[in-house]
């Protein structure tokens, strides 16, 4: 395997790395705004 | 201060692209290993970026010991959590850089082990962050952060002894480094540096978002009707 | 002042008396000493002489488990009878309650190491090249170190969901520096080299950790 191959490789799984961690950030972001617009409902279940 | 994040993002993009930049056509080859050395321009930094990150975490656990305020709790988890992402590159680009360089994946060498045995306090750490009741996460996340922080000059000074008796290659080569290539590490760590910045806010205004919400939802149990069912 | 140590004394005897009448955790733990040594036999082969240069990870290997089954008993009853309750709102210091568990432990885990060791002595053919007493000075050393650890550890994990499991994932990271210098010490003193180094280390690590964990072991109690 040409020794450059593993330069972008090791760059790419570090973006994915990356990538992947922010995936989390926002959907538990998206989640936690859905959950928010619940509470806000006026005669919210509880 | 909301304004601030998208523009910083661009700002840390563009730094970001232009470490980028350097560090795959601007930096000088190295005579030895070849381009595959450029590796080093995100693994060194990284590395950086870690242990920078366990310190603040060191540093927010004994704030929360002593001040028990909630959001140096909350620094501590997000400081562990991105410090563990960063760790993990460390241990994931090592591999692929010594694969091509040494001919094997792994060596026991001093830097990699000891960064591994980091990753390894780190995890457990927020393990434990994971496995506890809400009540009391803070104050036995914060006890083993400080007990995490006080072993890792055990763990340098342990793996350093070992291996002087038992020698292995060493990774990322010592010595003098070559000052054009000091810059572009330099930009590199900047530009990382600031981006793990942006990702730690964005965590902390998530935690700090969600702890919120859970508080809410306690209250709205607590003031509920006393017929209603939850 | 009397009173802590007072305290100290009659928990680490009350422990001890409960597991003398009850012998269930002793006669466990011996059969688990033998089949411990007895794996390790048929996986790493004791006539082949790299086992005689690995000896002294293995040992250490089978003591650090043994130490975790012990430790995971430790809090158990406690917890069963809820005196951890009455600790908490009794006026006693928690130090004594922690040196006592600690101490309990040191000895249960020591009695462990004392059953096994004959027998890997036994199927290894091991004999000591160098001098036999910085031997036990390790054993000690180094069985405390997991002990201090993990008792600290094993009262953290009671607050935690899966805690059998937690004890183990919290005690082996920050354990490995005590570990290497275990295991570097034994193999050195039994092939007759110099083991200074990691006998400082174990020493310096004992007490830094106690020292933290006396600290610490309060807070730990009290998190609510």
């Amino acid at each position: 395997m040409n020794k450059t191959y593993y330069l972008f490789a090791a760059y790419t799984v570090t973006w994915i790395i990356h990538i992947a961690y922010l995936g989390t950030i926002v959907r538990r972001y998206s989640r936690l705004k859905r959950e928010i617009d619940e509470l806000k409902k006026p005669g919210a279940r509880s | 201060m909301r304004k601030a994040f998208p523009i910083l993002g661009v700002l840390t993009a563009i730094l970001l692209s232009y470490a980028l930049y350097m560090a795959l056509v601007g930096a000088p080859t190295e005579r030895t290993m070849g381009d595959v050395q450029r590796i080093f321009y995100y693994h060194v930094p990284s590395a950086w970026t870690a242990f920078i990150l366990f310190f603040i975490n060191f540093g927010a656990s004994v704030l929360y010991l002593i001040k028990r305020n909630p959001a140096a709790d909350i620094v501590a988890l997000v400081s562990a959590e991105v410090g563990v992402v960063f760790c993990t590159v460390v241990l994931v680009t090592g591999p692929i850089w010594a694969r091509p360089v040494w001919g094997i994946w792994w060596t026991w060498d001093m830097r990699l082990t000891s960064t591994l045995v980091l990753w390894l306090i780190y995890v457990s750490y927020l393990f434990l962050r994971r496995f506890s009741s809400s009540g009391q996460t803070p104050l036995l996340a914060a006890a083993l952060a400080v007990l995490g922080a006080l072993c890792v000059p055990f763990v340098y000074f342990s793996i350093w002894f070992f291996r002087t008796q038992h020698p292995q290659p060493v990774m990322g080569g010592g010595g003098s480094i070559d000052p054009r290539m000091l810059h572009v590490l330099l930009i590199n760590w900047l530009a990382f540096s600031c981006f793990a910045f942006l990702v730690c806010w964005s965590r902390y205004r998530l935690e700090k978002l969600q702890r919120d919400v859970d508080h809410a939802h306690a209250l709205e149990s607590l003031l509920a009707p006393r017929g209603s069912v939850r | 002042m009397t009173a802590p140590t007072g305290i100290t004394r009659v928990t680490l005897l009350k422990d001890l008396r409960l597991e003398w009448r009850s012998k269930d955790a002793i006669n466990s733990m011996l059969f688990f000493s033998l089949l411990v040594v007895v794996v390790f036999s048929f996986s790493f082969d004791p006539s082949a002489e790299e086992s005689r240069q690995i000896a002294g990870g293995l040992i250490w290997v089978a003591f650090l488990f043994a130490a975790v089954v012990a430790l995971n008993q430790t809090w158990a009853r406690e917890l069963r009878n809820q005196v951890l309750d009455a600790y908490r709102v009794s006026p006693a210091p928690a130090n004594s309650l922690f040196i006592a568990k600690t101490l309990g432990n040191f000895i249960f885990v020591t009695v462990l190491e004392a059953l096994m060791t004959p027998l890997f002595v036994v199927f290894y053919r091991l004999r000591a090249l160098g001098p036999a007493w910085q031997l036990l000075l390790v054993a000690v050393l180094g069985t405390w170190a997991l002990v201090v650890n993990g008792t600290f550890f094993a009262a953290m994990s009671l607050r935690t969901r899966s805690r059998e499991i937690m004890l183990p994932l919290l005690l082996f990271p920050i354990s490995i520096p005590a570990l290497l210098a275990m295991v570097q010490s034994t193999t050195a003193i039994l092939n007759g080299e110099g083991a200074r180094f990691w006998i400082v280390l174990l020493v310096t690590y004992d007490l830094v950790f106690t020292t933290v964990c006396l600290l610490l072991f309060e807070t730990v109690l009290n998190a609510e």
